[in-house]
């Protein structure tokens, strides 16, 4: 029980202002614990996103702590980033594929990153794109791809390496309810394996489909927790597996 | 449905395909070309370099340890007697290897081109007695006071001089010319560094948001700077090798011109094998001097973002 009462993040009175504007992030704080699967709800406008990008370490806040893996991020020097960041999946909001490359080398791109021999990419890379319904365009470039299939090839991509914590922004937008449900079910696959999963949308239809998930609830750049997420521990259900 | 095998992790640098993450980092356009011309023109100003210093350390084996006697005398007969004293004090002396009287017909020869055949000879321009000397080891001031007391303690109207001395100006010049060579090709990396920081500057900002996606991935600087080398490297390899054919082509056509000319100093120009060895890794620092250049400009560049 001791490794799940240990935080994965945490947040400390995080609050975010771009440029001089007034703060889109205010009196920030939750723990996240691993292994749980954590949505992130608020109407648009509401400061997902940028909660979210604080999460996947692609901006500092203005003020509070952020501890992720037990470690001080704010403070920790720009080399050391890229090790936290390949421990964290990212889904963006607008995708993000590198544009001249195919569907396959994009899913591919964090595990040769991450170094690995292309005869150890190749299978996990296909499995991946059959997935997400995607292997009869493994070629195909992002831009003749369909929203809702680039939707596909970037969470394929964030989370064929498997990462401790998957950060998900908005990641079925783009999509019909089927392969929502499916995409969720992939997230869920993951959970299960002991990613800690974060996945922001103003859709609350979506948070019903996944019963163990904890809700957290930004409005207006502040934050409310309508399951307790904030404030317990997840339970786990030893029974599933 | 099966779920997909997740697999594990793992963490070094970019491998294999990754060359193919940034196809438009390939810095071509005008970039091999760019290098080509840097490469060639550096390969004929080393050449030059290296074929003068050839040229001066050929001179200087000939001239070293080489004095001239003069004699300026109008009368013919008291000329050659005087002539004959001055060879006896020096083939006496220790420290003369040879002595050679340059015979008249020999000095008209070399006279004749600058001031006609007929004004020489029996009735014409009196001309001055020449005596060879080599001294055994190189000349030195003091040698060649010593050599001018003793010639002139006999035949008071002789004029010794160095060769050597004859041609410092040439050698000085010669200097000058490889100071220049040096100058030409330090100031061609030196523009060969900045296309190279500019391309790579253009790069970075046309790739910028693939950049940022591989920073999120958890890319380092290092792989990012890396794929911008390799692919700098390659159009330097490729101008480079391209670059060192025309500049040989220039060296062998500008050669042939030369032998053509016939000329004994400049015979002693030419390039040894170690010399084309030198010229073969010029191509090389090119390589070496812009993958470095595209290194620093990336890693500089990255270490402003987050
Ligand atoms: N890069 C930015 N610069 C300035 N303001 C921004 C930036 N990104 C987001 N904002 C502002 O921050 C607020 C929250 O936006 P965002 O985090 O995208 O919310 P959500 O994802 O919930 O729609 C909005 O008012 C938005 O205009
Ligand atoms: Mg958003």
């Amino acid at each position: 029980m001791s490794e799940a009462t240990t935080s994965i993040v945490q947040f400390d009175n995080v609050g975010l202002r771009y440029g001089t504007d007034r703060e889109v992030l205010s009196d920030i704080s939750f723990t996240l614990y691993p292994g749980s699967f954590y949505f992130l709800t608020g109407a648009s406008g509401a400061g997902k996103t940028s909660m979210l990008r604080l999460l996947y370490l692609a901006q500092r806040p203005s003020r509070g702590m952020i501890r992720m893996f037990g470690t001080d991020v704010i403070t920790l020097p720009r080399k050391n980033l890229p090790a936290f960041r390949r421990r964290i999946g990212t889904v963006f909001q607008d995708f993000r594929l590198v544009p001249h490359l195919s569907a396959f080398d994009n899913v591919a791109l964090p595990l040769r990153i991450s170094g690995m021999s292309e005869s150890e990419i190749r299978k996990p890379v296909s499995d991946m794109l059959e997935w997400v319904g995607l292997d009869h365009r493994s070629d195909a470039r992002p831009a003749t791809l369909s929203g809702g299939e680039q939707q596909r090839v970037a969470i394929a991509r964030a989370v064929i390496a498997r990462p401790e914590v998957l950060v998900a922004d908005e990641p079925t937008g783009n999509v019909d309810p089927d392969m929502a449900v499916k995409l969720l079910r992939l997230f869920e696959a993951l959970n299960r394996l002991g990613t800690t999963v974060v996945v922001a949308t103003h859709d609350v239809h979506l948070l019903r489909k996944v019963p163990d998930s904890l809700i957290m609830r930004l409005d207006k750049g502040r934050l409310s927790d309508p399951t307790g997420a904030l404030r317990y521990p997840p339970r786990r259900e030893p029974a599933r597996t | 449905m099966s779920e997909p095998s997740f697999t594990p992790r793992r963490s070094t640098r970019l491998s294999g395909r990754s060359s193919r993450i940034l196809p438009q980092a390939r810095m071509s356009g005008p970039m091999p070309w760019v290098i080509a011309i840097m490469v060639a023109l550096s390969v004929i100003a080393v050449a030059a370099g290296l074929a003068l210093n050839n040229l001066a350390a050929n001179a200087q084996a000939e001239i070293e340890g080489g004095a001239t006697v003069q004699i300026v005398e109008a009368a013919p007969a008291r000329r050659d007697r005087q002539a004959e004293l001055a060879v006896s004090v020096l083939s006496n002396r220790e420290d003369v290897e040879e002595v050679r009287r340059v015979p008249d017909d020999e000095l008209a020869d070399l006279l004749a081109p600058w001031l006609g055949a007929d004004a020489l000879g029996e009735d014409g321009i009196p001309t001055p007695a020449l005596i060879d000397v080599r001294l055994r080891g190189a000349m030195t001031p003091e040698r060649l006071e010593g050599l001018d007391r003793a010639v002139r303690a006999s035949v008071p109207s002789a004029r010794v001089d160095a060769q050597a001395s004859w041609l410092a100006p040439v050698f000085e010049a010669i200097r000058s010319l490889q100071y220049l060579a040096l100058g030409l090709v330090l100031l061609l990396a030196l523009t060969s560094s900045a296309a190279v920081w500019l391309a790579a500057r253009s790069a970075l900002g046309a790739n910028r948001d693939t950049i940022g996606v591989i920073h999120h991935l958890g890319g380092t600087d290092g792989q990012i700077a890396g794929i911008f080398q390799r692919s700098i490297g390659l159009d330097a390899f490729l101008g480079g090798l391209a670059g060192l054919l025309l500049g040989f082509t220039a060296i062998m056509l500008l050669g042939r011109q030369f032998a053509g000319l016939d000329s004994g100093l400049v015979a002693g120009g030419g390039l040894g094998l170690g010399d084309w060895i030198v010229l073969g890794c010029i191509p090389l620092l090119g390589v070496l001097l812009a993958v470095v250049t595209a290194r620093i400009t990336v890693m500089s560049a990255l270490r402003r973002s987050l």
